[in-house]
């Protein structure tokens, strides 16, 4: 079963990065396919997600399924008995665990990401926008070690990848989005996480991000302002 | 077993999203209070049921508030998975599917709403109807594939997907009233339209989604609400 298992994404994007560690800590053994998506659609893609035409899409015994969450709680169902269950068992505790990931992509993954890519007015009213959600995010760590609970889960995968990828982005773009002052109890968290799991050893070497996206970062503001600019 | 009063659904009745919530504990044959909100003011248990985004529907389940619609129903199928028929498939691979069409759904309908069921100048809406068109015709296609000749997306019963697409029927035969569009049209989506009959039709749904004039008189409510909701103050 673990040999047809395929993940169409990219190393550069933390939308495809969410898969892979769900993968891992699954135990799932995958073939990554890590295509060039910044200039291009590859026809990979175009074949197996033709209705958005993005990555990541996990192919499992050839049928492809796409979005991050989606592709996350297939994993999680499919391979129930092995690694770490993503989400909770209980009915509510799971309603929960949604809820918490799905606001956190509706209101923050994408203004964490553009408050390193936009200037003037429209990045302090996204960096305001932050600021709240983020803060909304840490009311549902509540006392907790993770929002999994006492283990990660779900949410604790997607908003590491987001945080780990925006401290690098931020510190090439000379931004201060994420911080002690502003968010202490997101920043607990986050060292929480790096220093007690495995979460940070499934993410891109910080240097190799680094480069990248200093390299890029003229490429990369306009392809963000290209693509949700109108926003 | 939930009583009556384990079970409350905070809502209004012209709205799509409350429309799933209520339709998916008819098909579980679950009891519950419905509890109408006044759009102009928000009740206080809405505030302290929903304090993230003030909005309905909230299932309230034995005092544990439940929101987001789509994942109230997933809640609702979980919860009384031995009640009723199931909601989403047993497949894994077939609640993905699911689960992405739905999004989908979600993604393509609800902002063309505030057009289509307000005040907007003839190319805005000309606009906002091209969407509605080319997303009605892929899920026309989605139909095709995932019903396997059968009466719904779900299969022989009603599922997950139909919940989502069919709570916006109302609202789209609102639009075709209000802003002279044929939207459920025989000659291009024509599998969808027997669908949406026999939706609307179903004992689960017919109760729950208001008749067309109604929608009309809501209008008004709704453009309010959808100018609220648009508001950087919310």
């Amino acid at each position: 079963m673990d040999e047809e298992v395929k993940l169409l994404g990219s190393w550069l994007s933390p939308m495809s990065r969410r898969v892979e560690v769900g993968l891992k800590l699954k135990g799932v053994s995958f073939e990554f396919s890590d295509l060039d998506v910044f200039f291009s659609k590859p026809p990979e893609l175009l074949q197996y997600n033709p209705v958005h035409k993005k990555i990541p899409v996990l192919i499992h015994h050839g049928k492809p399924i796409a979005e991050s969450l989606i592709i996350l709680e297939y994993i999680d169902e499919t391979w129930a008995d092995s690694g770490i269950r993503l989400l909770p068992k209980d009915p509510y505790e799971r309603a929960m665990a949604r809820f918490w990931a799905k606001f956190f992509d509706d209101k923050c993954s994408l203004p964490l990401a553009m408050s390193c890519w936009t200037e003037g007015d429209k990045q302090q009213q996204i960096l305001a926008d932050c600021k709240l959600n983020l803060t909304t995010m840490e009311g549902a760590l509540k006392g907790k070690k993770f929002f999994g609970g006492d283990e990660i889960g779900i949410v604790d995968i997607i908003v590491f990848c987001s945080v780990y990828w925006t401290e690098i982005a931020q510190e090439v773009v000379g931004v201060n989005v994420i911080n002690e002052e502003k968010h202490p109890i997101l920043c607990k968290w986050m060292k929480e996480t790096v220093d007690s799991n495995v979460l940070k050893d499934y993410m891109p070497p910080r240097e190799k991000l680094f480069c990248h996206i200093q390299t890029y970062k003229d490429a990369i503001a306009a392809l963000m302002a290209v693509r949700f600019g109108s926003n | 077993m939930a009583t009556k009063q384990d079970v409350k659904v905070l809502g209004w009745s012209a709205s799509p999203f409350v429309a799933r919530v209520r339709i998916a504990l008819n098909l579980k044959g679950i009891e519950y209070e419905f509890l109408n909100e006044d759009l102009g003011r928000k009740s206080d248990l809405l505030l302290k049921s929903n304090p993230v985004y003030k909005k309905v529907p909230v299932l309230i389940h034995g005092e544990k508030p439940v929101c987001e619609s789509l994942l109230i129903v997933q809640y609702i199928d979980e919860v009384w998975a031995a009640s009723g028929l199931p909601i989403l498939p047993a497949d894994a691979y077939d609640r993905a599917v699911a689960r992405f069409w739905a999004a989908y759904i979600d993604d393509k309908l609800p902002n063309q709403a505030p057009v289509l069921l307000g005040e907007a100048d003839e190319p805005t809406k000309a606009e906002a109807t091209q969407h509605m068109f080319a997303a009605l015709q892929q899920l026309e296609e989605v139909f095709e594939k995932c019903s396997e000749g059968k009466s719904f997306f779900g299969g022989n019963t009603i599922g997950y997907v139909d919940i989502t697409l069919g709570s916006y029927l109302g609202w789209m035969k609102a639009m075709e009233k209000i802003a002279g569009i044929k939207l459920l049209d025989e000659e291009k989506i024509p599998q969808l339209v027997k669908w949406a009959e026999r939706f609307c039709s179903s004992d689960a749904v017919k109760e729950v989604i208001p008749q067309v004039d109604q929608f009309v008189e809501f209008s008004k409510v709704l453009q309010a609400a959808f100018k609220a909701a648009a508001s950087p103050s919310n």
